[in-house]
Parts: C-alpha cells; sequence; structure tokens
C-alpha cells in the first residue's frame, strides 16, 4: 500500500475492501441469518411437537392475522418456512459464514498474502450477497409470504407458486453472483498470491480445503443461474420451460403453451446442489484440521492423501447429483452410474474423516475449547457421511427418500457437522481478530449443552425415518404410521429450544469478551500457520513485511527442537 | 504499517506466467462455459423431448442472423487489433478500433432488436411456445452478455487516457482481459447462431 | 381400520413379496455402517485417553507407520462394491424393470392432483378409457371421456385404492397438475408422480387389511392431508367391491 491517507468510518468499516473487514462482515451477517434460521425452526418445532396448538405468547399477537388464525400455524406458513429455513441456512448462512467469514479472513493470512487479489471486487461480492439477503426477507412482507415450495424449488409447484418465489428467484441470482465473484477472487489469490517459499504442498490444509470449495462455487452455480432464469421466465413471461401439456390446476386447464419439462428443473438444481453440499463441509473439515493438527501438536496424519481425497472429491461431485432424483421414474442405466458415482465419492469422505481421527495417534491432545468442538465434528461427521450411504442405494433409496431419514442424515453433516467446525473456528481464531480470548466456562457450557441438545434434534429423525414419517408434513401425526413417532417430536422440539436457549451463551461470549476478555498474545495457541505471524489484531496489509516461507505448515513436536512448534516462517 | 503489495497485477506471475486480472478473466470465462453449457443441455432436452419442434430456418430470419454473425466475428477482429494497438504504442489506434468494436457491438444489438420487434408484430412471444422460449431467453441472455460487454468497453474507452497514462501495461492488460471476454461472447454466439438457426 | 399397533419406530412390517430385498439392503448396509461407526469410535476414545496432554508425555513426530488403515480402506471399498453390485442393482432391477404380465395383473392407473389420488380401473374390458385434460370437472376429475365405449365400465375413486392379495398390481402412475409422490409404507412401494410423464409402478401384496397412501413429495398446502386409503382384499373381498363399483356407474 503506497500513499495511505486515513479513511473515514463509512470507507473503513462499511465499504471496507479490505478481507479482513470484509470476512468479519460475512461473518456477522452470516450469523444472524443463521439465528434468524434457526428461529424459524424453533416455530415450526411447536407445531411439530402440539400439532394444531396455538403459540404460547406469540398467539395473542397473531390472533387476529391472517398468516396464523387463531396463533395456529397451518400448512402455508409451515411450508413457508420450511423453504426459508433451508434456503437462509444453506445460502444465507453457512456458506457465507464459511466461506465469505472464514474464508475470506484466513486465506490471504495463511499464505502470506496483504489481501485478495481483487479487493473491490471482495466488496462487491459481500454487497451483492447482501442484497440478496435483503431481497430474501423482504419477500417474508408479501401478502402470500415468502417462497413455500421447499428450498428445491421443484416445478410446477414452484412455477405456480405466489410472489415469494419470484423473490427467491430474483434473490438467488444475487447471491449466485456473489459466490460467482468471490470464488474468482479466491482462486486466483490462492494460485497467484502465495508468498516465497509456500508452494501448494506447504499451503495449511485450510487453504487446501478453500481452493476445492472455491472451484465447486465457481462450476457448480451456473446451472442454477439458468434454471433460475428459465423459471422467472415461466412465472414472469409465461414460457413453459418446466410445465408439460396438460396440466390442470383446481379444475382449470392451465393456459400455457406446454410442451416444458419438469424434471429438467431437477437436473440442473441437483447440479449445482449436490457440490453445493460439499462447499458446506469442506471448509468445515478444513478448519477442523487446523485446529485438531494444532491441539495434537504433531503433524497432520496424510497430508498429501487428504490434499488428494479433496481433489478427487471436488471432481467426483459433479458427477452424482441425480442420486437426489432415483424417484422420478429412471432406468436402469442411469441409477446404476449414479448409484456407483455416489460409493465412489464416500471414499474420499473416510480417508478423510480417517486421516483426522489417526492424526490423534501418537498426539499430545489439549483439551482447549476449540478443540472440544472439532473433536465432537468428528463422530458426527461420521453419523452424517455414513448415513448417506443406504440414501445413495437406489433400492434402500425406495422407501427413504423424502423421509426424515433424509433430514436427519444431512443435518447431521451441516448442524453438528459442519456449525460446530464453524464454533471451533470462531473460538480458536477469535484472538487473532480481536485480540481478546473468549470466556472458557461460558464456551464450555455452550458447548456440552448444545452437543446434547443436537443430538437429542436429530437422533430420532432416523427413526422416524425408518418408521416411513414423510419430510415436510405440516401436520405430524396425520398418518398412523407418523402418529406412532409422534413422541419423538416432542423430544426433539424441547431439544431444539434448550439448543436454541445454549446459544445465548455463545451470544453473550462473544460480545461481552470483546471489551472483558483476557487480553491474547499475537500466538496463543502457540501455533504454526502464518495468520499467527501478524500483529493482533493485524493491521492493513497483514505482515510488517513480506513473509518468506521456509517449511510446511504441521511442524510440530519436531525431534530435537526447543519447542515444540516451529512456525512456518522460521528458517 | 505493512509495506506489503498486492503482487502480479501488471507482471505475470513466474510459474502461471499471467496476471491476476488475466487468470480472474479464465476463469470467470470457464464459469460462463458453464452457464451456457447448461442453457444448451435445456434446449437439448426441451427439443429432444418435443416431437413438433420446428426446424429454425422456418420461423427465424437467416440472412440477418447472418449478417450478425458476421458483425460480431469483425468485432472481435477490431478487439484485438485495439490490444494490438496498445501493444505498439498507438494509443490513437486504440481508441479507434474500440470505437468500431463498441459501435459494431452496438449494430448486433440494434439488429436483434428488429429480429424481436418482427416477432412481437407477429404475435410472437416467448410464451408462444417452448420453441420461442428457447429463441428469445438464449439470444436474450447471449444478448444481456453483449450489452456487458459494450459496456466494460465504453468504459476503457471513455476513462483509458488516465489509466494508459498512470500505468500503460496495467491498462492493456485489461484490455486483453476485456477482450478475452468479448471473444468468448462471440463464441457463444458461433454456437447459438448455427443451434437454433439452422437445425 | 388399521390397528396403530403394527406401527413402531422401526420399519413397518413388510407386507409385499418383493420389498424384503429393499429390507435387506437398508439392514445389512446398516450393519456396515454401524460397524465403521463403532471401529472409529472406539479407536477415537482409545485415542483421546492414551495420548492426552500430560506431564511426562510428549506426541511423536513421526507418523504412526502402519499399514493397518490402507487394509481396512481397502476392505470398505470391496464391501461398498458388494453391496452396490451384489445387492443394490439386482434390486432396482427387479424393482424397476421386471414387470408382471398385464394379464396376469390388477392393472389400475394413479393420477396424482392436489390434494388426492385418483384411482381408475380399466373395468370388465381390461382396457382403460380415454381421458382428455379438457374434459376435467369436478364431477370427473381425470377428465374420462364418456364417448369412449372403453369408457364406459371404467371404475374411477378418489383416494380408495383395493386390490386383491396375493396377485400383483401393475400400475400407471401420472400427476394433473405438481409433482407428487406415492408412497405405501407397508408396501415398500414409492414413486413419484410427474406431470407430462406416465410412469410405471408393480407391487405384489401378501396380507390383507387396510392401510394408508402417503404423499412424498411437497405439493402445496394440502401435500400433509393428501392421505388415501389402501385396502388389500381377499379375491372375494375384492370381487364385492368392484361389483359394489359397477353398480354406481352410469349405464
Amino acid at each position: 500500500m503506497s500513499e495511505h491517507h486515513e479513511l473515514g468510518f463509512i470507507r473503513k468499516y462499511v465499504f471496507s475492501v479490505d478481507h479482513k473487514v470484509i470476512g468479519i462482515q460475512y461473518a456477522i451477517t452470516g450469523l444472524l441469518f443463521l439465528l434468524f434460521g434457526f428461529c424459524l425452526m424453533m416455530i415450526m418445532r411447536w407445531q411439530l411437537a402440539y400439532p394444531g396448538e396455538a403459540l404460547p405468547l406469540v398467539a395473542s399477537w397473531l390472533e387476529h392475522s391472517n398468516k396464523m388464525p387463531g396463533g395456529v400455524m397451518g400448512p402455508d406458513l409451515y411450508n413457508a418456512f420450511g423453504a426459508m429455513h433451508g434456503t437462509i441456512m444453506v445460502f444465507l448462512g453457512v456458506v457465507p459464514l464459511a466461506v465469505g467469514g472464514f474464508g475470506n479472513y484466513l486465506v490471504p493470512l495463511q499464505i502470506g498474502a496483504p489481501d485478495m487479489a481483487f479487493p473491490k471486487l471482495n466488496a462487491a461480492s459481500y454487497w451483492s450477497y447482501f442484497v440478496g439477503g435483503v431481497i430474501m426477507l423482504g419477500s417474508f412482507f408479501l401478502p402470500e409470504g415468502p417462497a413455500q415450495s421447499g428450498w428445491t424449488s421443484y416445478p410446477p409447484l414452484s412455477n405456480l407458486a405466489g410472489t415469494g418465489q419470484t423473490f427467491w428467484l430474483v434473490g438467488m441470482i444475487y447471491l449466485v453472483a456473489s459466490s460467482l465473484l468471490g470464488s474468482v477472487n479466491f482462486l486466483v489469490t490462492i494460485i497467484q498470491l502465495r508468498a516465497k517459499g509456500l508452494s501448494f504442498f506447504r499451503m495449511p490444509f485450510f487453504v487446501w480445503a478453500q481452493f476445492v470449495t472455491a472451484f465447486l462455487l465457481l462450476l457448480a452455480f451456473p446451472p442454477l443461474q439458468a434454471a433460475a432464469v428459465f423459471q422467472l421466465m415461466d412465472r414472469v413471461v409465461g414460457t413453459s420451460f418446466f410445465l408439460p401439456s396438460g396440466l390442470v390446476v383446481g379444475g382449470t386447464p392451465l393456459a400455457v403453451a406446454g410442451g416444458g419439462n419438469p424434471i429438467l428443473w431437477q437436473h440442473l438444481f441437483w447440479f449445482l446442489a449436490h457440490p453445493e453440499v460439499y462447499v458446506l463441509i469442506l471448509p468445515a473439515i478444513g478448519l477442523v484440521t487446523e485446529v485438531i493438527v494444532n491441539n495434537t501438536r504433531k503433524p497432520l496424519y496424510g497430508y498429501k492423501t487428504m490434499v488428494y481425497s479433496l481433489l478427487f472429491l471436488g471432481f467426483m461431485s459433479f458427477v452424482v447429483w441425480a442420486h437426489h432424483m432415483f424417484m422420478t421414474g429412471m432406468g436402469t442405466t442411469m441409477s446404476n452410474f449414479f448409484q456407483a458415482t455416489t460409493m465412489i465419492i464416500s471414499i474420499p469422505s473416510v480417508i478423510l474423516l480417517s486421516c483426522l481421527i489417526i492424526t490423534l495417534w501418537g498426539g499430545s491432545i489439549r483439551y482447549t475449547l476449540p478443540m472440544h468442538f472439532a473433536l465432537a465434528f468428528l463422530p458426527m461427521f461420521a453419523i452424517g457421511g455414513l448415513t448417506g450411504l443406504p440414501l445413495g442405494l437406489a433400492a434402500a433409496d425406495i422407501y427413504l427418500h423424502d423421509t426424515y431419514y433424509v433430514i436427519g442424515h444431512f443435518h447431521y453433516v451441516v448442524a453438528p457437522g459442519t456449525l460446530f467446525a464453524l464454533f471451533a473456528g470462531i473460538y480458536h481464531w477469535y484472538p487473532k481478530a480481536t485480540g481478546r480470548m473468549m470466556n472458557q466456562v461460558l464456551g464450555k457450557l455452550h458447548f456440552w449443552i448444545s452437543f446434547l441438545a443436537i443430538n437429542g434434534i436429530f437422533m430420532p429423525m432416523f427413526i422416524q425415518g425408518f418408521a416411513g414419517v414423510s419430510r415436510r408434513l405440516a401436520i405430524p401425526n396425520f398418518y398412523a404410521h407418523s402418529e406412532a413417532v409422534q413422541g419423538t417430536n416432542v423430544f426433539m422440539s424441547i431439544s431444539a429450544w434448550i439448543l436454541g436457549a445454549a446459544q445465548l451463551l455463545f451470544i453473550i461470549n462473544f460480545f461481552m469478551s470483546m471489551k472483558t476478555g483476557k487480553k491474547a498474545t499475537d500466538n496463543p495457541w502457540d501455533a504454526t500457520t502464518l495468520e499467527w505471524a501478524t500483529p493482533t489484531p493485524p493491521p492493513h496489509g497483514n505482515f510488517l513485511q513480506e513473509p518468506v516461507v521456509h517449511r510446511g505448515p504441521y511442524e510440530y513436536s519436531v525431534p530435537g527442537k526447543a519447542t515444540d512448534y516451529i512456525p512456518q516462517q522460521v528458517s | 504499517m505493512s509495506t506489503a503489495v498486492i503482487h502480479y497485477i501488471d507482471q505475470p506471475h513466474p510459474v502461471t506466467g499471467v496476471t491476476n486480472s488475466k487468470l480472474g478473466v479464465w476463469l470467470f470465462i470457464a464459469s460462463e462455459v458453464m452457464l451456457f453449457g447448461a442453457l444448451f443441455s435445456s434446449y437439448i432436452v426441451l427439443r429432444i423431448g418435443d416431437p413438433a419442434w420446428p426446424h429454425g430456418w422456418t420461423i427465424l430470419n437467416v440472412p440477418l442472423a447472418t449478417l450478425n454473425t458476421m458483425i460480431l466475428i469483425t468485432s472481435s477482429v477490431t478487439m484485438v487489433m485495439s490490444w494490438a494497438s496498445l501493444m505498439m504504442n498507438r494509443f490513437d489506434r486504440f481508441r479507434l478500433y474500440m470505437i468500431l468494436t463498441i459501435l459494431l457491438g452496438l449494430g448486433f444489438m440494434v439488429v436483434k432488436g428488429f429480429e424481436y420487434a418482427h416477432k412481437f408484430e407477429h404475435g410472437h412471444f416467448p410464451r408462444t411456445d417452448n420453441f420461442y422460449g428457447i429463441y428469445f431467453t438464449l439470444t436474450g441472455l447471449h444478448g444481456l452478455h453483449v450489452l456487458g460487454g459494450i459496456l466494460v468497453n465504453f468504459y476503457f474507452l471513455v476513462t483509458g487516457k488516465s489509466l494508459w497514462t498512470k500505468s500503460p501495461k496495467m491498462f492493456a492488460g485489461r484490455i486483453e482481459a476485456a477482450g478475452l471476454y468479448w471473444h468468448f461472447v462471440d463464441l457463444v454466439w458461433i454456437f447459438l447462431f448455427p443451434s437454433i438457426y439452422l437445425l | 381400520m388399521d390397528s396403530p399397533s403394527i406401527y413402531g419406530w422401526w420399519l413397518p412390517p413388510n407386507l409385499s413379496a418383493h420389498g424384503a430385498i429393499i429390507d435387506q439392503l437398508i439392514i445389512v448396509m446398516h450393519v456396515f455402517m454401524v460397524a465403521l461407526f463403532v471401529g472409529w469410535g472406539l479407536f477415537f476414545v482409545y485415542c483421546l485417553i492414551r495420548f492426552r496432554q500430560r506431564t511426562g508425555h510428549k506426541a511423536r513426530h513421526d507418523l504412526p507407520h502402519s499399514k493397518v488403515p490402507k487394509f481396512i480402506e481397502v476392505a470398505v471399498v470391496l464391501f461398498e462394491a458388494a453391496i452396490l453390485v451384489g445387492l443394490s442393482y439386482p434390486a432396482w432391477s427387479k424393482l424397476r424393470t421386471a414387470f408382471p404380465n398385464k394379464e396376469n395383473a390388477t392393472n389400475i392407473r394413479i393420477v396424482a392432483q392436489q390434494f388426492a389420488w385418483n384411482i381408475q380401473y380399466p373395468g370388465r374390458d381390461g382396457v382403460f378409457g380415454r381421458t382428455d385434460p379438457k374434459m376435467v370437472s369436478d364431477s370427473n376429475p381425470i377428465g374420462l371421456d364418456l364417448n369412449d365405449p372403453s369408457a364406459k365400465d371404467d371404475i374411477t375413486t378418489l383416494s380408495q385404492l383395493h386390490f386383491p392379495v396375493d396377485k400383483p398390481v401393475l400400475a400407471e402412475l401420472s400427476s394433473k397438475d405438481v409433482i407428487h409422490s406415492f408412497f405405501i409404507p407397508v408396501l415398500r412401494v414409492k414413486q413419484d408422480a410427474v406431470p407430462g410423464m406416465k410412469i410405471p409402478i408393480w407391487w405384489e401384496a401378501t396380507k390383507t387389511g387396510q392401510f394408508e397412501i402417503a404423499c412424498a413429495q411437497l405439493c402445496g398446502n394440502g401435500h400433509t392431508t393428501m392421505r388415501g386409503f389402501v385396502s388389500i382384499d381377499t379375491p372375494e373381498e375384492y370381487a364385492a367391491w368392484t361389483a359394489e363399483r359397477e353398480k354406481e356407474l352410469t349405464p
């Protein structure tokens, strides 16, 4: 940075082009959306536990509302909350926090760069996300409510839905644009701006994870962009890309040209949405790797194998998408192909998880607060990943498709999986960003209550899945087979409310520690990677001098050395 | 305060051999390939599923579209010439060729406007049937990309002098990046034209 | 009415001839999953205890040198391949391509709509009558064209599915409006009903009783309540039911 006049507040903290400020913007916005999305679900869980009963407290306010007559949640509101819960958590919460937040903040630091390759583009990415988020939130105020056709927006249902769906599509276009600009930035930054001596195989695993994630975002999102354009054309201009001929809706033939194909949407959507789920997990695996290695005080087991697994996983993620579509009338050829690729893609996941667990062998494990979350991630991700296997076998999927088994499967990966990894990351890097340690007591309480509650929510979902309970049922006990497991709903809802309450501990800790947290040194965890070699918090430009890297990222407990770690930039 | 600087803005990276913006544009183009790939794939799916899909030449104006193809190809040539002029240190020539490129791009849009207007006058809209739906959506999205390119080129034409004076290498790099994008947009048309008009 | 006691916290009883392979696949896969999880879990807990930080204990920089992980990995791959090719491929093939003969089956057409299941039987002539979307009305939800001679004996019901036990059912599934999904848990039957497509499925029940059809694809506000009723009849009951329905047909 040549001459540098003092920037005003707006340029420094609002429209900043500094990756750290942008990273924090993404993180805070993402956390707020996560909280909001979770609140939607906590309300839905009242209906699930006590179907037909009016919401306590809130019921009196909503008494005369046309949205919740009598304070009881009807199917329209249930479906609206459900669709927005999924959309907000995936696109407005987890990815912005994991990629926009942690990726933006850490990647330039970990590769020894002063910023991202395109700082202004970075800011544009954030604000595009922000606008998309505003549009999504705005849709709640429409008379017909927000989108209600699931986060998957299958036509013809989504074609025929109210204006909320149009808002969803327009919001998605902004979110996809944000992602595309961001991914270009990440890729150019990682390829071009690594410090001297930081070869690809000396990069921290977290950077590798962000690298592959960026490729997934870059190449997988455009088909969804295309699908969104097609659906907007269908809804706004009256085309029939997804509407077949001969539709009769509510007794009236639909006045469209027809000839369209609803399955086309599914192909385009899942072409993105499958890689998207790897976007949800890879940064998390990266975060967990950093925390585990640091707190085990020995190198990562199988670093190279893990990198190759990452690359293979990234490639394979593009050829499994139709395992979400086994029930659409698929023949044997297509089904056999996608079952095979799905089984194959489980292998790199198994390798990644195994390498992380094996890393613990021979280590000296410190049970720091971040380590609690990082360690918990491992069995939780195992459950999530393993329960994907029966779903990937088409014949088993006949029974399990669109049941609570699926919901249990993916929530295990994202909730006690990715979310715990994100918490591990926050507790671990908070001292670098703020110069303060977070409160350990509050943190450990947060961990234990969350861990128990989150399992309480999602483990019974497999029971419901085996019982055959379908997804997206606004009245959970309507069927004989679902009535039989209604008791689990009460248990799950109470767990969800306990989980919600536990997050207050985190929120309080997060803000309180900024003022009263124990002052942190530059490298409180005795870590080896480059982000810990900066002042705290890192200034604009990050490093006082351009770092030169002399060794790999995980030189812990090197025999014959005085300290049990050697930072990367030490010669 | 740090002395660090973002590298490879106007100098190529020693290993990759490209500047940041050149790599960035290639990656962006990769995502655009996926976008148009999805659009073309959807066209194929819908066409195969419809036994009565008409041949493009029976409905659309092939001579006009051929003219448009020539216009766009020529504009790619003038775009290269504008960059080559910068390489030869001829800013005046750059200006000339860039103006030509922009005019040709606008010409493409005008011809497209005539095509669309003609269809609308005869009561043919995107909703008429999926042939028209695909025609308008694919050429429309392509047209939006052409428009985007024109705007970028116009921006460089108008602000070029100051950046050329400050950092000629960086400016030439930007024009090269813009050129890569413009060639891509041209290439998409080279696929669109036969697959929609001639098949 | 069906006794709720057959439903519980596990797969409901399988009352189909073909569904056993689905249950077998689910169970075998879960045994494998549990084995992996327990294996990982035990190793994990062992490490957490044995290698915790304490005085006098140092971490070892050199990797654990063992061929065991590689062996286990290869075993996992082989096992998955075996389940895939040995169990899943044949199961899918049987369930989705080994259709019974029309002559030996109870033939029905199921047209899903918001929010009910239209069931059409071909009647004594064994031929389904022509349907036309333009003829859809409240009293004729599938748009049966009564001018078509084969349509005159067609039986149509709203969400009432009867068929005889121990005889295959050959069904053609479609939808009038949005994507629905036809799901009968005890028969291990599930298939999306996609508008614009006619998708054949088959099943064969092995026990009589009354059960439910659930919709397994979000289709709007009535997604939950579009329950259908399944009656698996003895041949005599089915004949009697059919006769009753025939009486109601317009002459």
